[in-house]
């Protein structure tokens, strides 16, 4: 099923959790935060929160900045 | 040494230097982390973006940055509407990067100056939310106490644009907002060098926020220790008491015992 992740079409199998999708993504997640269509997910809530078709997933973290 | 007794209070944390440093613009993030270092700064700000997807393996910021030593100011920077820096706080706590926030909320691309009727609204929402709220704000008093009455952990007038360079461009406006205000005033963008960090804090502001300043330094690592040391002696010298100008000289040394030629 497809999805858009930080704006970018993507193709992922169905059923995943968020959990699952940032360890299918293969990513450093140990100071990321997710954003289902919007709404900030708990990271309590990460293994519960299942992905569907359509969803728009935000996957964030600390970059180098100012102001 | 700092005195222990001269700890800036934000929140329910308290710290021992008053310069708070950003992490961007930096050549290299062994530069940053140096300048850091030599700065004294106990608070860090940091950005929140979105990930790179295709950066598997990658270092990160916070391989150069001990969320152990550091606090880390997360902002909103980038954020035009209330709702969007409501959102990046919010993404920034649950990514386990802190409950402050240095909370912007910019009405203009071009002097990046603070949409301050969103930024009150975000400020209200995210105190709500348990946050120790730092507002970026106009060097204007009105605003600053309503930011205070909000719920706001301290105000933080900018200087003169950000990343200008400029300086306090009005002083006076910076006294005024510390005259009223009972949480602390730190000064937030606009300084360009280390005398510009020493006036803020001669004025008495509780402490002084730069990035550019010191990251696009000729050498970043000495501008951090310059300006570490201007934040020092402009806090002590408020302390101390400066004394009032004169137009006229007043001589010191004493004018009995001088001897008689003639």
């Amino acid at each position: 099923m497809e999805v858009r992740i930080n704006g970018k079409p993507k193709e992922v199998p169905e059923g995943l959790s968020i959990t699952a999708l940032l360890a299918e993504l293969g990513l450093d997640t140990r100071y990321a935060a997710v954003a289902l269509n919007g709404e900030v997910v708990r990271r309590a809530d990460h293994p519960a929160v299942l992905v569907k078709e359509g969803d728009r997933i935000e996957i964030v973290h600390a970059v180098a900045g100012g102001a | 040494m700092e005195p222990d007794e001269d700890l800036l209070t934000l929140g329910k944390k308290q710290f021992r230097s008053r310069l708070i440093v950003g992490t961007g613009k930096y050549p290299t993030f062994e530069m940053m982390r140096e300048a850091i270092e030599r700065s004294g700064a106990d608070i860090v700000t940091v950005a929140v973006r979105r990930i790179d997807l295709g950066a598997r393996g990658k270092g990160s910021l916070l391989d150069y940055i001990d969320p152990g030593r550091y606090t880390l100011l997360p902002n909103t920077a980038g954020c035009y509407t209330a709702e969007e820096a409501v959102t990046t706080a919010l993404l920034a706590r649950e990514a386990g990067l802190s409950d402050f926030v240095k909370l912007e909320v910019i009405g203009d691309q071009k002097t990046l100056f603070p949409d301050v009727v969103g930024l009150i609204e975000a400020t209200k929402r995210l105190v709500r939310e348990g946050f120790t709220v730092m507002p970026y704000t106009n060097d204007d008093p009105i605003t600053a106490k309503k930011l205070e009455d909000a719920g706001a952990a301290c105000v933080m007038p900018l200087a003169a644009p950000i990343g200008s360079g400029l300086g306090i461009r009005n002083p006076y406006n910076i006294r005024i907002i510390m005259e009223q205000a009972k949480v602390p005033v730190i000064v937030d963008a606009g300084v360009g060098t280390a005398s510009d960090a020493a006036v803020a804090m001669e004025l008495g502001c509780d402490g002084v926020l730069m990035n550019t300043a010191i990251a696009c330094a000729k050498d970043p690592v000495a501008m951090a220790e310059a300006m570490k040391l201007a934040v020092r002696a402009g806090r002590l010298a408020f302390q101390a008491g400066r004394i009032p100008k004169k137009l006229y000289a007043t001589a010191s040394s004493p004018l009995e015992g001088r001897i008689d030629i003639e």
